[in-house]
C-alpha cells in the first residue's frame, strides 16, 4: 500500500517536473506556476510520511539540474518549505481549499525568498519584480491542483 | 532514491518523529552542495552526470515543439519552398562575390602589418547544433543544444549565429550543452563601439531583443545605429564579432552615466540552429585561453604578478609540502624535513 503511494508519488512529482521545464513563450513562463513545488507541497500536507522532505530535496535537486545556477539551491528552498508543510499538515490538512491556497501562497513567497537570497549570495541577483508572479499563480492554481493530486493519489475526500 | 529506499525499511513512528532532525540533515546537505559547487567547483563530474540524466527528459519535453514544426516543414508548399531555395541562392551569389575579394584583402592585410603571409581565418573549424530546449524569461535565458563533451564542446566556448553573437556555453554534459545568452541579466560581453572603437562591457537586460551598455559616461561618443563588436577582451570571443546595435542613447544632465541600449543582431529568438566554434590557438586575434582558467576571486594565476606567487611560495609551501610528502610517500633524506623531526 505505502509502496503504491510512493509510487504514484514519484509519478505525480516527475509530471510537475516536466510541466515544469516544458518550454513555454516569455508571457506565460512568467505565469506558470511551480508546479514541482506545488506537488511536494501536497505530498508534505497529505502524506508527510511517504514524501516529506527527502521528496523536497530531491525534488528541488532536480530543478537544480533543469534550471539552477548553483546545485543545491532549489533543493534547500524546497526541504525548507516541505519541513514547514510536514511540520504543520495536520493545521494545514484541516483547512477548506482556499485557506490552503493562502497557506500555499505564504509558502510559496518563503519559497522565492530563500531562491532570491541564494541568488543575490551566489552573485548572480535577479531583481525584477516578474519573479514573484509565480507565487501568486500558484496559489490561485492550487484548489484545482490539489483536487487532480488527491485523484491521482487515489483518495476520496 | 537511495533516501526513499532508506526510510522505507523503518518503522512509521521512527520516521513521523524526526522531522525536525531530517530537516537539519537535508538543509546541510543542500548548503554543503551549493557551497562545493559554487566555490570550489568539485561537482563538475557530478553535475555532467546529471546533465547526462537530465538530457533525455528535456528531448521529450522538447519534442512536441519539434514535431509541430518538423509537421509544419513537411507540408509546407512547394512555391513557398522554391522561393527560399532562389532566395538562398540569390544570398550564396552575393556571399561568393565577397569572398571572391576576401584572399586579396586577406593578403593586403598582411602586407600592411608587416607579416610575410596572409594569416588565416582565426576561425579553426565549427559545427552546428540543434537547439533542445529554450528558457527565456526574465531570469534566466539559456538554450540547450544537442552538442556536448562527445563532440569536443568544452565551457565557456563561442556560440554564434549566421548575424552575430549569440552566447557562451556554462555546464557541459556528454550530449548536450547549455548556453547562456548574451541577452541574459547574468552575461555581459566587453564590445568596442566600431565608429569610434571605444570600448565598453554590454550586459544582457532579460530580454530576447536587448543589451544594455551601463559604463558609459554621459559625454561618451556614442548614438542610435552604431554597431558594436567584440573587443576581443575577456577570453572567450575573439575580437571583431558583430554583437549589437545601439537603438537608443539617452543623456541626462543629472546622471553622471548615459543609458545606452543595443539590439543584438544575431536572431536569439528564430533561430533552430547555432554554431559552435572553435578558434586557432596562435591566431593573434583569437582569445587567449588562458583566461578561461580564471574566476572573479582569484582571476587567472598566470596573470598574477610573479611576486605574490613567490612570497606565498617562500612563506608557507617550504615547511608544509616537503614534510608532509616525505612522510606519506617514502623516506628519502632531503634537507628540508631535517627540522621537523
Amino acid at each position: 500500500m505505502i509502496a503504491e503511494g510512493r509510487g504514484r508519488l514519484l509519478i505525480s512529482a516527475f509530471v510537475a517536473l516536466l510541466l515544469t521545464v516544458l518550454p513555454l513563450p516569455p508571457w506565460l513562463d512568467v505565469l506558470r506556476p511551480a508546479f514541482l513545488v506545488l506537488a511536494v507541497l501536497y505530498w508534505s500536507i497529505n502524506a508527510p510520511r511517504t514524501g516529506g522532505i527527502a521528496l523536497g530535496f530531491f525534488a528541488g535537486l532536480a530543478l537544480d539540474v533543469f534550471q539552477g545556477p548553483v546545485l543545491g539551491e532549489h533543493a534547500l528552498a524546497l526541504t525548507l518549505v516541505s519541513y514547514i508543510a510536514v511540520r504543520e499538515h495536520q493545521r494545514i490538512r484541516s483547512k477548506p481549499a482556499i485557506q490552503q491556497a493562502l497557506i500555499v501562497f505564504a509558502a510559496l513567497i518563503v519559497y522565492e525568498i530563500v531562491l532570491f537570497t541564494i541568488d543575490g549570495w551566489t552573485g548572480r541577483a535577479v531583481t525584477t519584480p516578474l519573479r514573484w508572479v509565480h507565487t501568486l499563480s500558484g496559489a490561485l492554481i492550487w484548489p484545482p491542483a490539489a483536487a487532480v493530486l488527491a485523484y491521482a493519489a487515489g483518495r476520496r475526500s | 532514491m537511495a533516501a526513499f529506499g532508506t526510510a522505507a525499511g523503518r518503522p512509521l513512528q521512527a520516521r513521523g518523529g524526526s522531522a525536525g532532525f531530517r530537516f537539519t540533515l537535508y538543509a546541510a546537505l543542500a548548503v554543503v552542495t551549493m557551497y562545493l559547487d559554487q566555490r570550489a567547483h568539485y561537482l563538475e563530474q557530478v553535475r555532467y552526470v546529471l546533465e547526462a540524466a537530465a538530457y533525455p527528459i528535456q528531448l521529450a519535453v522538447n519534442s512536441p515543439p519539434a514535431a509541430w514544426a518538423w509537421l509544419k516543414a513537411s507540408f509546407q508548399a512547394r512555391a513557398a519552398l522554391q522561393a527560399e531555395n532562389a532566395q538562398l541562392r540569390a544570398r550564396q551569389r552575393d556571399l561568393e562575390l565577397l569572398a571572391m575579394r576576401y584572399d586579396a584583402l586577406a593578403r593586403d592585410n598582411g602586407e600592411l602589418r608587416g607579416l610575410h603571409a596572409a594569416l588565416p581565418p582565426v576561425v579553426d573549424h565549427w559545427l552546428a547544433a540543434e537547439i533542445v530546449n529554450i528558457q527565456l524569461n526574465s531570469l534566466r535565458q539559456k538554450l540547450l543544444i544537442n552538442r556536448g563533451a562527445a563532440n569536443g564542446v568544452f565551457t565557456a566556448q563561442a556560440v554564434l549565429d549566421d548575424k552575430g553573437l549569440i552566447g557562451q556555453t556554462t555546464h557541459i554534459g556528454p550530449w548536450s550543452a547549455e548556453v547562456i545568452l548574451i541577452t541574459d541579466p547574468e552575461h555581459a560581453v566587453p564590445v568596442r563601439v566600431e565608429r569610434t572603437g571605444l570600448r565598453t562591457i554590454a550586459v544582457g537586460a532579460g530580454d530576447t531583443t536587448s543589451l544594455a551598455l551601463p559604463y558609459l559616461p554621459g559625454n561618451a561618443d556614442i548614438r542610435a545605429g552604431d554597431l558594436l563588436v567584440t573587443s576581443g577582451l575577456g577570453g572567450v570571443f575573439p575580437e571583431g564579432y558583430p554583437v549589437a546595435r545601439v537603438t537608443e542613447v539617452h543623456r541626462d544632465a543629472v546622471q553622471p552615466l548615459a543609458q545606452v541600449r543595443a539590439a543584438p543582431l544575431a536572431h536569439i529568438d528564430s533561430d533552430s540552429e547555432v554554431m559552435l566554434v572553435w578558434f586557432r590557438a596562435g591566431h593573434p586575434a583569437a582569445p587567449v585561453p588562458n583566461t578561461l582558467g580564471g574566476d572573479l576571486k582569484s582571476g587567472n594565476r598566470d596573470m598574477q604578478p610573479q611576486a605574490t606567487a613567490a612570497a606565498a611560495g617562500t612563506a608557507t609551501t617550504p615547511p608544509a609540502t616537503p614534510s608532509s610528502t616525505g612522510q606519506a610517500a617514502a623516506p628519502q633524506p632531503t634537507p628540508a624535513p631535517g627540522g621537523q623531526e
